[in-house]
């Protein structure tokens, strides 16, 4: 426990002249849940795919157990497990055929896992993977990822589209992971809900650079959503120092903020409000406010 | 065990499972000797990370509510009255300050609150209480 399985550091990136990786630094320790959030085209892919070993870091560093992904492949890629987005398995095989071809290259690979888990699915092995919906693709694809058990799983998007039985299987597979001897899990979703309660870690992105990162408690003690009530109707939304985000109308506004509750509350008795309530922020609310806040500031000067 | 999580109402996830275990035990649901689902399990039927679920069975050891047996799982406490009675109560004073809330909101005071309690606790209970009714407000 403790030692870093994923060490980023400073890392960017461009395609022609779009910046997709901006001085990012990711660390992932072991046994524990890594969710990676932002919009499409923030640069989650682009960081996975660093860790595999499909791009070369341009500049800063990238390693995995320790060791370069792109240097030395063998070393790092035996020991994880991926589920791509695209799930890019080979149309012509069968499932077991598929099953087969990637144990050749898992010393590790637990064939009884692999049977228990197809059957669990409902797979049929005899299927052809191009004559698969786009869930049993899912499921074969997550079979094939985690039945060599690695070290480090790592899923990008893997509920993207899919129903609730599938999404369960796949949480379902985060699970074991991490409970059987401490290994370690770092997947990317849009799904917010599926984030909070995944996750130990949380890291957002924003146009390649990380905007939020750390123990997912700790993020979210330090967001409040407060539901404020003023005296006075206001057609605006009022100028609250530390507010990140507001919505409501009038007399009741409820506002995302961060930092010194003191001085929020300073800011509404100064306008005549009070604030009726206030919890931490759920990370749907953080990532909403911090996105928003680039097209619209509300933020007092 | 019947937990529930909701990931909208700001409640960090594993304190809402300490809550809920805490209140299975106050109100006798959980009985003590009684064990609590492994990690693997609880972790797996809420969907949610194993380590909250190590998170919330600690803080529920550091408070007395169950103890772990080397190698085997995590149980119910024998009782302790006084955690019990702390407890219950605050269960119930959880209860009070989101009503209170919500009569401040709407003009009631407390006086008003606790008028109406009687009230409806007469009307629940007709023969416990003799007490002369009010009804009013």
């Amino acid at each position: 426990m403790g030692q870093a399985v994923v060490d980023v550091n400073d890392l960017s990136r461009s395609f022609g002249r779009k910046i997709a990786l901006d001085g990012v630094c990711f660390r992932a320790t072991a046994g524990q849940v890594y969710g990676l959030v932002g919009a499409n085209g923030a640069g989650k892919t682009t960081l996975i795919k660093h860790l595999l070993g499909l791009l070369r870091a341009a500049t800063g560093s990238v390693r995995v157990f320790g060791f370069d992904p792109v240097r030395e492949p063998v070393r790092v890629l035996g020991r994880v497990g991926y589920l791509s987005e695209e799930r890019e398995l080979p149309e012509w095989m069968r499932i077991d055929e598929l099953m087969a071809y990637t144990q050749a290259f898992h010393p590790t690979w637990d064939a009884s896992y692999a049977g228990e888990l197809i059957e669990t699915f409902g797979l049929d092995p005899s299927k052809k993977v191009r004559e698969l919906s786009k869930g049993m693709r899912a499921q074969a694809g997550l079979v094939a990822a985690v039945a060599h058990r690695p070290e480090l799983l790592i899923l990008d998007e893997p509920s993207a589209g899919l129903d609730a039985v599938v999404r369960r299987d796949i949480l379902d597979a985060i699970v074991r992971t991490v409970v059987d001897d401490g290994r370690t899990v770092i997947f990317s979703s849009h799904l917010l809900e599926e984030v909070e309660r995944m996750s130990d870690h949380v890291t957002m992105l924003h146009g390649g650079r990380v905007t939020l990162s750390g123990a997912l408690d700790d993020v979210r003690h330090s967001y409040q959503r407060s539901r404020v009530r003023f005296a006075e109707h206001f057609e605006q939304p009022p100028v609250l120092d530390t507010a990140l985000a507001m919505e409501g109308g009038g007399r009741a506004w409820s506002v995302v903020h961060s930092g010194s509750l003191e001085r929020f509350h300073h800011s509404v008795l100064a306008l005549g409000g009070e604030i009726v309530e206030s919890r931490d922020a759920t990370l749907e609310e953080i990532f909403l406010a911090r996105a928003g806040r680039s097209r619209q500031p509300v933020e007092a000067a | 065990m019947d937990i529930t999580i909701n990931v909208t109402d700001g409640v960090p996830i594993y304190r809402q499972i300490v809550n809920q275990v805490k209140y299975l035990v106050a109100s006798g649901l959980l009985k003590p000797g009684e064990e609590l689902p492994p990690i693997r399990t609880l972790a797996l039927q809420l969907k949610v990370t194993p380590n909250t679920i190590v998170k919330a069975y600690d803080e529920l050891e550091i408070s007395g509510v169950v103890h772990k047996r080397r190698g085997s799982g995590t149980f119910v406490s024998e009782a302790r009255p006084h955690l019990a009675l702390r407890e219950r109560r605050r269960i119930v004073e959880q209860r009070i300050d989101g009503l209170l809330a919500e009569a401040h909101q709407l003009n009631f005071t407390a006086d008003d609150i606790l008028r109406m309690v009687r009230e409806r606790k007469a009307a629940m209970d007709p023969a416990a209480d003799a007490e002369p009714k009010e009804v009013e407000k």
